[in-house]
């Protein structure tokens, strides 16, 4: 059957569940001889991440690694909701925590990686932004990420360290809205992720100050509780958090551990 | 009824049911102890505020907008008629997120009409003009279409007739075709609404999102879900009722 088909008869199929609240399990789950492991990972790490999957399907024949790149928090959701996963790579603690707090990890989580927040200006810097303080004067368009996503708690804290007091013209549901404000000119700085300046190349110019390292994000990864594939996921943990995982996320400006 | 045949019953009943499930799963998620205080957070409340302000201030626009773009597609004769009809209805079928990227190559300040604008001292970015103008975009289609498809079945008898005894086209307009279709330019005038009460991806591109200014019940949600979402479920209950309030305050106006 081809894809389009079989989603729609998927989506027929819930239909007639939803008909009648429940109803024979339907298990039509491709019958190729193929595993494919289940990566969720915070939609920084997407880059990075689909490198280590080409690295890791190379070296194992016949495993197809998929991912899942969302908020850290809309992945625990998913996991908890009975979202297929292997393997949970999460942009913060508090995120992974929650994981741990509702028992479904199936290891210790390690700390693999870290970020930290940058200044964000659009080439040429038109605002002409120096440092932290600049970001507070009239009429400069400041894009931050609202404090109720991990980039934005980072934000508080810097502001707290350095006294200072932002207003900031939007505060954005994730760090990618904060750089496409940004890279399209519409703001005059933003707060974001090293990883994210890197990542915008031209378009934008990244400004480094010392308030960051109060901020420090780190990333956590772990298997998943009831794995299909326990073995292979804690594999591709040890891969990511092994010497040539490290090396592929330093070359995204990721700082490890 | 008694021409339908009776097969139609089973797939209509799933379809309602497909519908009304899930509504009703989230409104048993809601956590009702402490509903009140979600919903009454100041956070929340602005969202509301700012929602049925924007959502207002879009449907008067639509209407303004609205009701001559019909006026001209349904009764006007002109080659490229039906190519315009297409364009004018895409924001219908568009994601509203092209829209919203759309929007901000035009308003925004590096957009197209955006440096002018400053000049002129307008700034779109960022303001709650953007959200008006992102909600505007996406319902404007959907009280054309509605307008434009009654104004098409009520014909051009009772207009010809009242030309014919002497009155003058805006008179004909306003006394005799626009009150023939009072009932479609309700309902699509609720529909615009609602629409941009619900508008979310056009508002989060183009417009941003700061509590009072732009963030709105949709985009509020959508933030909430990060970090509590039993506020998120409390806010969708809310915004689900007053969707509903607006359909049954439309409904009975129109039938009276």
């Amino acid at each position: 059957m081809s894809r389009l088909a079989r989603s729609f008869s998927a989506a027929a199929v819930v239909m007639l569940l939803a008909g009648g609240c429940g109803g024979p399990d339907d298990s039509t789950s491709g019958a190729e001889d193929t595993v494919s492991l289940q990566v969720h990972a915070a939609a920084s790490l997407q880059e990075p991440f689909e490198e280590l999957g080409e690295a890791f399907a190379a070296e194992h024949d016949g495993v197809d690694v998929q991912f899942n790149f969302a908020g850290s928090s809309t992945l625990v959701q998913q996991i908890q909701q009975g979202a297929p996963a292997d393997v949970f790579a999460s942009a913060n603690p508090e995120n992974m925590d929650k994981l741990v707090e509702a028992g479904l990890q199936g290891s210790e989580p390690v700390d693999f990686t870290s970020n930290t927040l940058m200044i964000a200006v659009p080439a040429g810097n038109p605002a002409g932004v120096t440092d932290l303080t600049s970001l507070t004067e009239d009429g400069l368009h400041l894009v931050v990420c609202a404090p109720e996503v991990p980039c934005g708690a980072a934000t508080e804290t810097v502001e707290q360290a350095a006294g200072l007091t932002f207003s900031p013209v939007s505060e954005e549901q994730s760090v990618t809205d904060v750089l496409n404000k940004v890279t399209s000119g519409e703001a005059d700085a933003g707060l974001v992720y090293v990883t994210d300046v890197a990542k915008a190349g031209s378009a934008v110019e990244g400004i480094e100050f010392p308030e960051a390292q109060e901020a420090v994000n780190i990333y956590p990864i772990t298997t998943v509780k009831d794995s299909e594939n326990a073995g292979l996921a804690q594999e591709f943990v040890d891969l990511v958090s092994g010497p040539a995982g490290q090396e592929i996320l330093d070359g995204y400006g990721f700082v490890g551990r | 009824m008694n021409t339908l045949p009776r097969w139609v019953l089973l797939p209509a009943l799933l379809g309602g049911l497909f519908v009304l499930l899930p509504l009703a799963a989230m409104a048993a998620r809601v956590q009702w102890s402490s509903f009140g205080a979600l919903i009454t957070s100041d956070a929340s409340l602005s969202a509301l505020r700012l929602s049925v302000q924007t959502s207002g201030s879009s449907a008067l626009l639509c209407v303004a907008v609205g009701v001559p773009m019909s006026v001209l597609l349904a009764r006007a004769e002109f080659r490229g008629l039906s190519l315009l009809r297409s364009l004018v209805l895409l924001p219908l079928v568009l994601p509203p997120v092209v829209g919203g990227i759309a929007l901000l190559y035009t308003f925004g300040r590096q957009g197209l009409l955006g440096r002018q604008l400053e000049v002129l001292g307008l700034e779109i970015a960022f303001s709650t003009t953007a959200v008006v103008l992102a909600q505007t975009f996406v319902a404007l289609p959907f009280l054309v279409i509605s307008l434009e498809g009654a104004l098409r079945t009520a014909g051009t008898r009772y207009e010809v007739a009242a030309a014919s005894l002497g009155a003058r086209p805006s008179r004909v307009l306003l006394r005799v075709t626009l009150p023939l279709v009072l009932p479609a330019l309700l309902s699509g005038t609720v529909l615009a609404f609602a629409r941009a009460l619900g508008e979310f991806g056009a508002t989060i591109t183009f417009a941003g999102s700061l509590q009072g200014t732009t963030r709105t019940l949709p985009l509020e949600i959508y933030l909430q879900r990060e970090s509590d979402p039993d506020a998120a479920v409390a806010l969708s209950f809310l915004l689900m009722i007053v969707a509903v309030l607006v359909i049954a305050a439309a409904r009975r106006r129109v039938s009276t």
